[in-house]
């Protein structure tokens, strides 16, 4: 009797086994579709932004054609409008953020990672993410009160006196303008940089490191010419995030750049950027074609996004061959 | 489980007195490197206690010992690279030649003992510029490729790799990269190569290479290898050095440790007892 109830108990156990090895089974199918779904909304989203986009901007392309990329006038009152001037703001202030803030965003990296006591560098990277998450309004504000005049009375009179020669600080001192858009995006950008390429550089292997010093590199040598190559695809992917931000941001720029359409050599000058436009001018959009030149604008930005993003990839690669097949 | 040196391959009981004739700087008759009272500590654990050791030119001397003993400790001691760890104080006396290590610069010194690691840790670079590197970064820049040519060859890579220089270490196997980072570190001409456990990511076959490899090296350069293999020591070592909670217990020619050896824990260390 006790034999045959342990026996079927075995039994029941051995059911039981059997049921939930095929839910797992089966669960691996129901995750993966999950997943894939899941996944897959990325690309739907996506695709729906291209498409309303497109839709939406119907009026202005069949208007303006090609020519909306190449002419300057912006004037809602005649129904005639150009991109280029806001394409040009928006190239100029992300490169100039991008320039102003990778030397140093790399730099406080290196240090965060190769030279700075762990303490340090943990405590740091606390605020430097808290940095990251400060809403671009309150950098706008900053930029109003206290970048721009600065700019103004101090910084633009000294580049035009110094390096005046330069078409670039050349001009009236507005303190408004492409300078102050780049330097409040270098300044927004940067925690970016510093976070991930910091991560980044944490993650080399030592032996990498320990490889170089074995063969009587310095502690500069081995940091140089070892564990940044060997994080330079991390590094490079912490710019493109950077630039992908400061191609995209709005509201911190808008309030710096003085949101004039014009094209202009000089940095001094007010400009415009395709994200500020849009946010400035929604609403005071009545006509049908002022709203679709709008959301070609946003178009725009996409493309240009698509394509900085697509050069940056081959950045990488073409950098990753010469790294491993140098002479 | 234990295999004591089978006489055919037990080699030679070594003469560290004598010198070398293929020892450049053979004028000297005293040991390549002297370990004398040398204490380490990690914050407060005391890792090495009071390490006397002397190691004989162009010689393989083996440092063996359970898990976390102070082995690999006392290797990175020789090269100064024990100083990437923060917090870790050292005392005593190293000489190389006669001379003190701390005293030296330590990028000369580490031009002057390489060191060949547990993993293989090939640069993401081409297998040329993996071997040219410490070339590279100590000013050399004359006949690089023959200096290439020749420290791979001495690595027994050379066959191998010759018609696939231009192209990324890591398409090597493990113990090709292996062989590759051992053409590393020889590029500099070093005297002396550390090398920590450089077997135990391998397999047999690679592992016997690697083998073969150090006993055609000692030739040139004294070799000091951490292993926590006893075959491995028995095999290729002529001096072994047996550690046991940061301290030597005892040293001596192999073929005596393994059959004879003086002290209770070494023997029941090297035969499988302890440990």
């Amino acid at each position: 009797m006790a034999m045959s109830n342990k026996a079927s108990e075995r039994g029941i156990i051995s059911q039981r086994a059997h049921f939930w090895f095929q839910r797992l089974h089966e669960g691996d199918a129901v995750a993966h579709l999950v997943t894939l779904i899941v996944a897959s909304t990325v690309l739907v989203v996506t695709g729906l932004l291209v498409y309303e986009l497109w839709i939406d901007s119907a009026l202005s392309r069949q208007k303006f054609g090609w020519k909306f990329f190449f002419t300057s006038t912006w004037d809602p009152v005649f129904e005639s409008f150009g991109a280029w001037p806001f394409i040009f703001g928006t190239l100029v202030t992300s490169a100039l953020g991008l320039l102003l803030a990778v030397p140093v965003g790399l730099g406080a990296a290196i240090f965060l990672a190769e030279m700075a006591p762990p303490k340090v560098s943990s405590a740091l990277a606390f605020v430097i993410d808290l940095l990251a998450a400060v809403p671009s309004v309150i950098y706008g504000l900053l930029g109003i009160f206290i970048l721009v005049p600065w700019l103004r009375t101090s910084a633009e009179p000294f580049l035009n006196t110094h390096f005046g020669f330069l078409p670039l600080f050349q001009g009236p001192a507005y303190g408004v303008g492409f300078l102050a858009g780049g330097v409040i995006l270098a300044i927004m950008i940067l925690p970016y940089i510093i976070s991930v390429s910091r991560e980044v550089l944490l993650a080399v292997p030592p032996e990498q490191r320990e490889a170089a010093l074995a063969v009587g590199s310095t502690h500069w040598e081995a940091t140089w010419e070892v564990v940044l190559p060997y994080a330079r695809t991390g590094i490079f992917g912490s710019i493109f995030l950077a630039l992908a931000r400061a191609l995209g941001e709005t509201m911190a720029v808008t309030m710096v750049i003085g949101n004039t359409p014009q094209v202009s050599s000089s940095l001094f000058a007010p400009g415009y950027t395709i994200a500020a436009a849009i946010a400035n001018e929604f609403t005071e959009a009545t006509g049908n074609v002022h709203l679709a030149a709008l959301m070609e604008l946003g178009l725009v930005l996409f493309v240009v996004t698509f394509i900085l993003n697509g050069l940056g990839r081959l950045l990488i690669l073409a950098t990753a061959q010469q790294g491993t097949a140098r002479e | 489980m234990n295999q004591f040196p089978n006489p055919a391959t037990a080699l030679p009981k070594p003469i560290p007195r004598e010198g070398n004739s293929a020892q450049a700087s053979a004028g000297k008759t005293g040991p390549k490197i002297q370990v004398s009272r040398l204490n380490l500590f990690y914050g407060e654990k005391q890792a090495l206690h009071d390490v006397h050791l002397e190691i004989a030119a162009n010689c393989i001397t083996a440092v063996i010992g359970p898990s976390g003993c102070g082995k690999s400790t006392l290797l990175r001691t020789l090269n100064r690279m024990y100083e990437t760890i923060r917090s870790v104080r050292l005392e005593g006396e190293i000489l190389l030649d006669g001379e003190n290590i701390f005293g030296l610069d330590v990028t000369s010194l580490r031009r002057r003992v390489g060191m060949v690691f547990q993993k293989p840790n090939p640069f993401p670079k081409s297998i040329f510029e993996n071997v040219a590197y410490g070339l590279r970064i100590n000013g050399y820049k004359n006949s690089l490729a023959e200096s290439v040519e020749k420290s791979l060859r001495r690595a027994a890579l050379w066959e191998e790799v010759k018609d696939q220089l231009r192209k990324s270490a890591y398409i090597l196997s493990g113990g090709q990269q292996q062989r590759l980072c051992i053409a590393r570190a020889i590029a500099l001409e070093p005297e002396v190569i550390l090398m920590d456990e450089p077997c135990s990511a391998l397999d047999p076959a690679s592992t016997g290479r690697i083998e073969d490899l150090m006993l055609e090296l000692k030739e040139r350069y004294t070799i000091v290898i951490v292993t926590h293999n006893m075959q491995q020591a028995a095999r290729v070592s002529d001096w072994t050095a047996f550690l046991s909670q940061g301290r030597l217990i005892e040293f001596g020619a192999t073929p005596d440790i393994f059959t004879r050896p003086k002290k209770r824990e070494t023997e029941d260390y090297v035969t499988g007892k302890f440990g």
